[in-house]
């Protein structure tokens, strides 16, 4: 009989009755935000962005698309989730090349490896600072050397990553206790993939903005929308 | 150096010690001295040269000197050598700022230490040995010099506070202070700050208690500024404008107004890592030259010659002549 209940259960999920949606959506900034600003880096990186063909380095306080999606937004499911799902096996990739981290900003699963290299000519220390109790660590990285794997046991929005050695070196991880997060991308839009049927309320979090905006969705087959405003103050 | 460490934000950039990077320190190759690595690894380079001197210092002095307290005073600047170089270990190995703080701390009593040692090893403190105890005129004076010496130490911490918690520029903008004469902390405010602020190296949000704590700086140093102008009135009425020790005291008060505009150009330029060291070094300064000055009128070198009194009379005059060539040495 007990059985015959498991194969009853995992039937169904397969033939997708409460089959999941999408949560997707954009993300509008409001205001004019402050003008970025150009780092200026030592010669060793700026060589390193030369060979890798990118351009002059700015800040990222805010990065907007041309019909105002603001890019960079850290957007998750802040309550709903039941139960406690799987870490995914694959890890999150992070690299430093031409001496910034890519992605800026990106997210994570609580206990998900988290994987970074270092595709520049030059050394890092990779440092995360994350708030207690998960633990602050700081390694040295040769250049192109072996990717160096991190992971974290509780929710943190946002953990920053900083290399010393290149103080204008900054990433940003969400860190979530299950696998529906998502970041806007140059447009703004996101998309959370796969959410199971349910209530949820969905946060979307802007590092220079600092303050979260909700809303509450609900998913049915056809996914939910959501999209969210960012304001940023007069200067 | 540790300035220009904390300056240039770098203290971390180092992740291991007492290796580099898994070398021996000292056979780090100079190929890797890049960005931080080269502030923190010649800090540390640096800091070992000095932790040697001071070694020999205190072998020399144990050896060479009859004074038993000046033999232990050898023995305790080693001491405080030693501790220092391990709280700038354990600050990286143990990711605690507020274990930077100490260290910044115990950097500035180690400069006094030292300095205190060289002075009273000096020819100018050994040929004055006999004269008598300081005059009661000068009384006032000590307990003045060492009132504002103590503020002046208390602001270095302050200051060393901020750098270490990266809230140099918590308030970016001076005289005023997010364009008010003190700032709003509540939530939204902080918020807003936070908002608003394009530093290009320290992106940690700042918070209410970095606002408030870079405000006690500021209220410190005019408070500061107002003691040592103090002082130096106190010196000129007391001693005679052309007094040595007044002089000194003049020296004091152009130090402090030297100081409070490295402090104005440290937040103008943005916290730009030469302007910030400067004022960490011109604090030192300060703080050395107020300690100058209690010592030497602790040892009572500074007579009683006021201008209501004949210096021909007191019988500190040949001392201050003395002390006049002294300082134009």
């Amino acid at each position: 009989m007990k059985h015959l209940t498991l194969t009853a259960v995992s039937l169904l999920a397969a033939i997708g009755i409460g089959s999941a949606g999408d949560v997707t959506g954009k993300i509008s900034l409001k205001g004019t935000p402050p003008p970025e600003k150009p780092i200026m880096m030592d010669p060793a990186c700026g060589k390193s962005r030369g060979d890798f063909s990118l351009p002059p380095a700015q800040t990222r306080f805010y990065v907007v698309g041309k019909d105002g999606g603001l890019a960079d937004v850290f957007v998750y499911l802040k309550s709903g989730v039941t139960g406690k799902p799987a870490v995914p096996a694959t890890p999150v990739n992070i690299d430093q090349k031409g001496c910034e981290y890519t992605p800026y900003v990106s997210g994570a699963m609580v206990g998900q490896k988290i994987l970074v290299s270092n595709s520049d000519p030059v050394l890092h220390n990779v440092h995360p600072t994350p708030v207690p109790p998960n633990k602050e660590y700081n390694k040295a990285q040769l250049p192109k050397g072996p990717a160096l794997e991190f992971s974290w046991d509780n929710a943190e929005i946002l953990l920053r990553f900083k290399c010393d050695v290149h103080p204008w070196m900054f990433a940003y991880v969400g860190l979530v206790d299950h696998p529906y997060f998502a970041v806007s991308g140059t447009d703004g839009s996101f998309k959370i993939a796969n959410v199971p049927p349910g209530k949820y309320v969905v946060e979307a979090f802007h590092r220079k903005s600092g303050k979260p905006v909700t809303q509450e969705v609900t998913v049915g087959a056809d996914g939910a929308k959501a999209d969210f405003t960012v304001e940023v103050p007069a200067q | 150096m540790g300035g220009l460490v904390t300056s240039h934000g770098a203290g971390m950039a180092v992740p291991d010690w007492p290796t580099t990077y898994g070398y021996n320190m000292f056979l780090f190759p100079i190929s890797l001295w890049k960005g931080g690595i080269f502030y923190e690894h010649s800090h540390r380079l640096y800091a070992s040269f000095v932790g040697l001197l001071t070694a020999v210092l205190a072998v020399w002095i144990w050896l060479a000197e009859s004074r038993q307290r000046l033999r232990w005073a050898g023995v305790g600047a080693l001491f405080l050598v030693v501790l220092q170089g391990t709280l700038g270990g354990l600050r990286v190995t143990l990711f605690k700022d507020q274990i930077g703080i100490v260290h910044a701390t115990l950097a500035q009593i180690f400069l006094l230490w030292v300095s205190g040692i060289a002075l009273v090893t000096s020819p100018w403190w050994l040929k004055f040995s006999s004269r008598p105890a300081t005059a009661p005129s000068s009384a006032r004076l000590t307990y003045s010099y060492a009132a504002v010496t103590g503020l002046v130490l208390v602001q270095l911490i302050l200051g060393a506070s901020m750098r270490h918690q990266h809230a140099g520029l918590a308030v970016p903008d001076f005289p005023l202070a997010y364009g008010k004469a003190w700032p709003a902390t509540d939530p939204d405010s902080i918020l807003r700050y936070n908002q608003t602020r394009t530093e290009t190296t320290a992106y940690n949000p700042i918070t209410a208690p970095q606002v408030r704590l870079h405000m006690l700086h500021r209220v410190g140093a005019i408070l500061i500024y107002s003691a040592v102008a103090f002082c130096a009135w106190l010196s000129c009425r007391q001693l005679g404008f052309r007094q040595p020790m007044t002089r000194m005291a003049l020296a004091w008060f152009g130090i402090v107004n030297l100081q409070f505009l490295l402090g104005a150009a440290t937040i103008w330029s943005l916290k730009a890592a030469d302007v910030a060291t400067a004022h960490v070094v011109t604090g030192a300064l300060a703080l050395l030259t107020g300690a100058g000055l209690v010592a030497m009128t602790l040892r009572g070198r500074v007579g009683t010659v006021t201008p209501h009194s004949s210096p021909m009379s007191e019988p500190g005059r040949d001392f201050s002549r003395q002390l006049s060539v002294e300082v134009a040495r």
